[in-house]
Formats: C-alpha cells, structure tokens, sequence
C-alpha cells in the first residue's frame, strides 16, 4: 500500500480512537497488562504491595487483563493476519540483513526487545502510544520521544550498519 | 459530542468491542505498509527506504488536523480524552534507549507484534525479549527506576503552548516540515538505492 495512504488512514484510526474511547493507539502498554496479569496471578499480595503493580490491581473486581489496550491489541493481531493473508505474506521466516547470520539476528533481537521493553516503561510508552498517538493530540512528551528515538537512531546508527547494510 | 466512553455515552463493552474494530484497522495498514520487514523499518536510518518516516508522519499529521477541525467544531472535548503528562527526564533517556532497541533489534513493540503474528521468527524473539524487559524493569523498579520516571515533571503540555504559538499555526509548521522532509527523503532514497541494490 501506498506509504502515504497508509499513513492517512492510520491517523483516521487514531482519531476514532480518541473520539470513541479517548485513547491513543498503543503497543507497549499491551505488553505490559500481560505481564502485570501474570505477576498478578502468580503472587496478589506481592503485587498490591509493590509500587510497579500495585495501582495496576488495584481493582479486585476486574483483571488487568481486560483493558481496552488489549482488546485493541488483539484487533491489531487480526488485521496483521487479515492482510498478510490476502497478500500471500503469511510465512515463516527470519527478516535480517545480509550480513549477519540467522543466530546472531535472533540474539540481537532478543536484546533489542528487551531494551524496548526497558525504554518503554521509563518513556511512559512506545513509538505508537507516547510518540505517534502524542504527536497527534500535540503533546510535548510524544515530540520528546520523536527527538529521542529516531534523533537517538541516526546517531548510533553507523555502529549497527554491519546488521542491516 | 466526544469522546463517546468517558463522557458515559457508550459503555465499557462496546467500548472495547470498538477497540477491536479499531486495532483491526491499525494493524491491518501497519502490515499492508510492509512493518512487519524489518529491513525495511531499518532503512529509514539508513537511507534505503523512508517508509516509516512517510507513514509516522502522515498518521500524526492527519490526527492532529482531524482532531483540531473537531474540537473547534465541538465535536470532541478535548479534556476528557488521555492527554499524556510529560515528565521530559525519563522520556528522554527512554527513548534513548529504545532508539537502541530500534538498531539493534529491528523493531519497536506494534510493529514486532504484526511481524510475529505473520511469521517473522525474529519478531517472536523481540517481543519475548519486550516481555522480558518489562519484567525485568517492573521487578526492580522501586530500586532502580521510579525516582528517575517521576523526575522532571512537567504536567500536561501541550508543545504549541510551550512554544507560544496557537495550535493552527503549529499543526501547519509541522505540516510544512513534514512535507519538506518527504521531498527530501524521495531524493536521498532514489540517490541511495540507485548506487546499490539493497534487496528488501
């Protein structure tokens, strides 16, 4: 699909988002219910005790679980699907560059997942929900983030050039 | 008038049956505009293909159009939505090092999960490695994390305010730039890639 087009009607998604549900679109806060659920469930009291959790569950009532992330989440899931699969995309395999090996590719992945999840936590969100969902609504905090991530990219860029060029 | 959940015109499970329909849309376009290859989200720090940049951009543009032409309409109270706080500290050394996530990982968390759910055995390993993040910093955040994440709190800025200028005026410099920089990156991207082949 065009980049352009895409793009725009993504942002008319982030508009319905905010219209009907006065969220932004997010990622990382998905991925973060699933671990506060499983923490949750595993050790309650530890959880309502420690400052991470401890607002996150609050509510006795209800589960973590059931947010409105992860029910979008779970759209974004279906619809990845949906088009790889009219496109023919849906197969298994590794994306790397030519470069490096598939061990060293699943290794750095692995490494870069988990700075992202670190990063994310400390940043109140990811390039969906801080940057692109807070750019939207003019938020200083999402322009920080923009400034950060891909100002950050361009500079360490030329000492991962060996991964992807 | 909106948003239709907070303001108690919808309720709790249509709203998150909405946030289905809505994540089906989002992650529909993520992948039909090839964010599950992450050479491609790679390339736009290194000049081969500025897809993401094209997509971000566009997607911010239109939000922040859209939801300006419908608050000045007073179709969407903008107070009742999440208007996210900026504490500029922690999203700056975060975004730091999710920049580092980024180059070495290849992904950020959406996109890895539209490319794990496709088949991309290296986005199942990065959203593992998301989880294990997460984890790892919620078990030791008291000790190492939450002076630093409450630190420089600002409250709820909004950039053009911050700036002194109205939020028309800022939509439409953002707007300017932006195309500017498609321009831009159309030419570098044709310089690069007719130099090399880079084989997405």
């Amino acid at each position: 699909m065009n980049s352009y087009l895409a793009g725009i009607l993504i942002g008319v998604f982030m508009i319905a988002a905010y219209y009907f549900s006065g969220e932004g679109l997010g990622a990382s806060g998905a991925l973060k219910a699933v671990v506060v659920t499983a923490v949750n469930d595993v050790n309650h009291d530890y959880a309502k005790e420690a400052h991470f959790f401890a607002k996150r569950v609050a509510n006795e009532e209800q589960s973590p679980i059931k947010s409105w992330l992860i029910f979008e989440i779970i759209g974004v899931i279906a619809g990845a699907i949906i088009s790889a699969a009219l496109a023919g995309r849906l197969k298994l395999e590794i994306g790397k560059g030519m470069r490096i090996t598939n061990r060293s590719r699943l290794i750095f992945a692995l490494i870069g997942g988990i700075l992202f999840g670190v990063g994310s936590q400390l940043g109140r969100g990811c390039t969906s929900g801080m940057v692109m969902s807070g750019m939207g609504v003019l938020s200083l905090s999402g322009f920080i983030g923009l400034v950060a991530i891909f100002g950050g990219g361009y500079v360490i860029a030329y000492f991962f050039r060996k991964l992807w060029i | 008038m909106g948003p239709l959940f907070p303001l108690g015109t919808i309720g709790e499970e249509f709203n998150m049956l909405i946030g289905f329909f809505i994540g089906i849309g989002f992650g529909f376009l993520l992948e039909a505009a090839g964010f599950t290859n992450t050479r491609k989200l790679a390339g736009v720090f290194y000049g081969y293909d500025f897809v993401v940049l094209k997509v971000f951009f566009s997607a911010a543009i239109t939000a922040a159009i859209g939801l300006y032409l419908m608050n000045h309409y007073g179709l969407i109270e903008m107070d009742a939505i999440f208007y996210p706080k900026t504490f500029w500290i922690p999203t700056l050394i975060g975004g730091l090092i999710m920049a580092f996530g980024f180059l070495i990982g290849g992904f950020c968390p959406g996109t890895s999960i539209c490319a794990a759910v496709t088949g991309k055995i290296d986005a199942m390993v990065f959203v593992l490695g998301a989880i294990i993040g997460i984890f790892g910093y919620a078990m030791t955040y008291e000790p190492l994390w939450e002076n630093l994440r409450n630190s420089g709190k600002m409250g709820e800025v909004n950039i053009a305010d911050w700036m002194g200028i109205s939020d028309g005026l800022f939509i439409l410099l953002m707007t300017i730039v932006a195309a500017i920089m498609f321009f831009a990156v159309t030419r570098i991207q044709s310089k690069v890639t007719s130099k090399r082949d880079y084989q997405l």
